[in-house]
């Protein structure tokens, strides 16, 4: 008796998106917050942000970017299918308040976290000014999610398919120099690029939050797998965060924790893309 | 018994205390399979004898939860092995997990009356066989339960004291839900004590056994951030209990501390006993298996984590501890049994600094040799650096065992729940209560970490407290009369 898939959407070449039936979840959810899931009895336990909820439905949306094993497994649930155990909501919510004017940075699959970010700050009060950027066009996903939540949008990509020919730091460098008044800037995506956000904006003296993607095991702070180091000081990202001041973060320990199982990692996805061949190296 | 029969015994041959048959440690540190095998029955109804049936027994008052000892080993003795099981189950819900876990040599077989001049009965191992004698039989016998009261009880946290409380209160016609966190049942039980020293089989068998009672267990709720305590009361629960364990890790807070390969003893426990890690690549979690592997601390945590390095097939496993063996917290049995499986202690010795390789591990570690000065705060003498002593150790995996604090979710999210400074939570001695009206707490969360069966015994004093709050009832007078009648 696990948690039922509802709707199966696939949002890119290596990005799906999950409706799940998860009502206490839903209702309990703010934004920022994320769960921790487990696909089955065998498999490890993952923290994917709720991109998005229904709570009279009693779903939340799931959206996440194959990348391993358990990604894997979970994409090849059917609708209809079951996930073991889904926990949550777990972590710190955003921190909303009427600062003013935000801009909303995102880059691939970082966009399904902020979104959720970004439409509580525009429900708040703020100017809500979006970054939504990608390698190539087709890795841009909730073009029209993040449309009708922001006051402008722009799009950037790295091939220049799609909007802007360039990172989401050449974009967000523009608008800085611009003379628009920046309260507060919020960026979620691959740990370099939250990093060069982090450090594009420190002259600037701007409140930069980034929402970290840590390892993680329990969720609830009880093993400390998901430290980073926030200020100098030991922070868990499942309890302290996910959301902290990017320009405390010690983003290269970080970067460097990610890669602990880099090895079994690579052993575990290819022994699922070629389930024959793990079984001759088991041998 | 009779002066003839007490004269008779001592003409025959004193039986000595029978050992318990263990697996061998050059074989066993290549599995995760229990260690200790176990009585069989000869030597239990052997064993059992040896109990000289005290009028006024000490092990009695020596057991935290008061189990019927004299009477449970006279069974035995008779060979009447299922009924032993029950008449533990009288004061205590799960033997099978106490037989291998309490420390009996701090408690029952500490006062035992024959330890003054021999070996105490080995009251742990018989516990033991009669639980999982039981258990084998399929002989679970499922105790009659009272009319329902009408009562719903919420407990949050599945390990020893939640399961007790749950335990106790179903039997007293109750209506109980467990809200566990984790996506498994047991606590520290299933995610902190290995599989060598715990069989999950034998959690999954005592939880099993609670349902079977009618109680309801709900995984995946975190209280605190899937539903508040206030919520759960609001929602119709009557009262509710707090079992949530001391899931904070410690850390030293030294150079190279969140390095690729330090771990909290929390982590690297909980995956691979919780997650199989150990079963890698069948099970999906993964652990780093460390060639030459240092576990920091003396406590039973740091025996189980540098046990179960060697068992993930380290070359090398350290204990470093910065105290001497005298004042390690580690069980002796675990003590000796990671000396056996060629676990190697460095005393007197504290890491200040962790190196790493060019790629973010840890490859190494900078140690100081302590002595002892006077005693502190503890009752223990304190380490004392000696000046020129620091050496290195090439180390590629450090677990930090050195101790856990009161998981901070409930009380942080429970505004009117008071806690210590140090995060315990603040509850009466005798019942548990906490400041909060129809809240009862117990365990690690209010004790700081410490063991199973103490948890069980708070567990049992609340589950008292509650019953009779929510009825009125007062069983703790009735079960202090029962005793005095039998004697």
């Amino acid at each position: 008796m696990g948690w039922q898939i509802v709707k199966k959407r696939q949002l890119g070449p290596v990005i799906y998106r999950l409706e799940v039936m998860a009502p206490e979840v839903s209702r309990k959810h703010k934004p920022g917050q994320f769960v921790v899931l487990r696909v089955n009895e065998t498999g490890e336990r993952i923290p994917l942000t709720v991109a998005d909820k229904n709570p009279q439905e009693g779903t939340i949306t799931l959206i996440f970017q194959v990348v391993g094993k358990t990604t894997m497994l979970l994409r090849d649930l059917p609708e209809g299918g079951e996930i073991k155990d889904i926990v949550g909501p777990l972590g710190t919510p955003t921190h909303l308040d009427k600062f003013g004017t935000v801009v909303c940075v995102c880059g691939g699959i970082g966009t399904g976290v902020l979104y959720p970010i970004a439409k509580a700050l525009k429900d708040a009060g703020n100017k809500v000014i979006s970054i939504v950027g990608a390698q190539s066009a087709d890795l841009i996903i909730l073009e029209e999610e993040m449309e009708a939540i922001s006051d402008e949008l722009n799009i950037s990509t790295d091939d220049g398919s799609k909007g802007t020919h360039g990172f989401v730091t050449d974009v967000l460098k523009k608008i800085l120099d611009s003379g628009e008044k920046v309260d507060l800037i919020i960026a979620v995506g691959p740990l370099p690029m939250m990093k060069a956000v982090a450090n594009l904006t420190r002259p600037y003296k701007i409140k930069t939050i980034v929402s970290l993607n840590s390892i993680m095991i329990d969720g609830t702070g009880m093993c400390g797998g998901c430290r980073v180091v926030v200020g100098g000081e030991r922070k868990f990202t499942c309890v302290d965060g996910p959301e902290f001041d990017g320009h405390e973060v010690d983003f290269d320990n970080l970067a460097q924790r990610l890669r602990t199982y880099k090895e079994q990692e690579n052993l575990g996805r290819e022994a699922y893309k070629c389930p024959e061949h793990s079984h001759d190296e088991a041998k | 018994m009779t002066d003839d029969k007490k004269k008779g015994k001592k003409k025959k041959e004193k039986i000595p205390r029978q050992k318990m048959a263990e697996q061998d440690p050059k074989e066993r540190i290549k599995n995760f399979n229990e260690v200790p095998f176990g009585f069989n029955e000869e030597q239990a109804r052997l064993e059992a004898t040896r109990c000289i049936q005290c009028k006024k027994p000490k092990c009695v008052e020596g057991c935290p939860v008061n189990i019927d000892i004299t009477a449970f080993l006279a069974l035995i003795k008779e060979g009447k092995f299922i009924e032993a099981a029950w008449k533990i189950k009288e004061q205590n819900a799960l033997p099978a997990i106490c037989g291998r876990v309490c420390p009996q040599e701090e408690q029952c077989e500490k006062v035992c009356v024959l330890g003054k001049k021999d070996k105490p009965v080995s009251i742990g191992y018989l516990e033991r066989f009669a639980a999982d004698y039981e258990r084998n039989a399929g002989e679970v016998k499922i105790p009659e339960k009272r009319p329902k009261t009408g009562k719903r009880v919420a407990i949050i946290g599945s390990g020893p004291a939640g399961l007790t409380v749950a335990g106790d209160l179903i039997k007293l016609g109750h209506e109980v839900t467990i809200f566990e966190a984790l996506h498994k049942t047991g606590g520290v039980l299933v995610y902190g004590i290995p599989e060598f020293r715990m069989p999950k089989a034998i959690v999954q068998a005592e939880v099993d056994y609670l349902k079977a009672l009618g109680v309801e267990v709900k995984c995946d709720v975190v209280v605190g951030q899937s539903v508040t305590l206030d919520e759960l009361l609001q929602q119709g629960y009557h009262a509710a209990f707090i079992g949530t364990g001391a899931g904070l890790p410690l850390f030293m807070n030294i150079p190279g501390e969140n390095l690729c390969g330090v771990y909290s003893a929390n982590e690297y426990l909980t995956r691979s006993n919780l997650m199989k890690a150990y079963m890698f690549p069948e099970y999906d979690t993964p652990i780093i298996r460390g060639r030459n592997v240092a576990t920091i601390g003396g406590g039973n945590v740091a025996m189980d984590s540098a046990r179960t390095a060697l068992r993930l097939g380290a070359e090398k496993s350290y204990i470093i501890y910065r105290r001497s063996r005298v004042e390690m917290p580690a069980r002796n049995d675990e003590i000796e049994h990671a000396e056996e499986e060629g676990v190697e202690f460095h005393l007197l010795t504290l890491p200040l600094e962790y190196l790493a390789d060019e790629k973010g591990y840890v490859s190494g570690m900078i140690c100081q040799k302590m002595e002892l000065g006077e005693p502190d705060a503890s009752g223990r003498r304190r380490p004392v650096p000696i000046p020129g002593s620091e050496f290195k150790m090439e180390v590629d995996t450090v677990i930090v065992a050195i101790g856990n604090r009161p998981n901070p979710l409930v009380p942080k999210t429970t505004p009117d729940l008071e806690t210590h400074r140090w995060g315990g939570i603040v509850a009466d001695e005798e019942t548990g209560l906490t400041s909060k009206p129809h809240v009862y707490a117990g365990g690690d969360i209010v004790t700081g970490a410490a063991t199973v069966i103490l948890a069980m015994g708070a567990g049992k004093k609340s589950a008292m407290a509650i019953h009779k709050e929510l009825t009125g009832e007062d069983l703790a007078v009735t079960s202090k009369d029962a005793e005095t009648d039998e004697e």
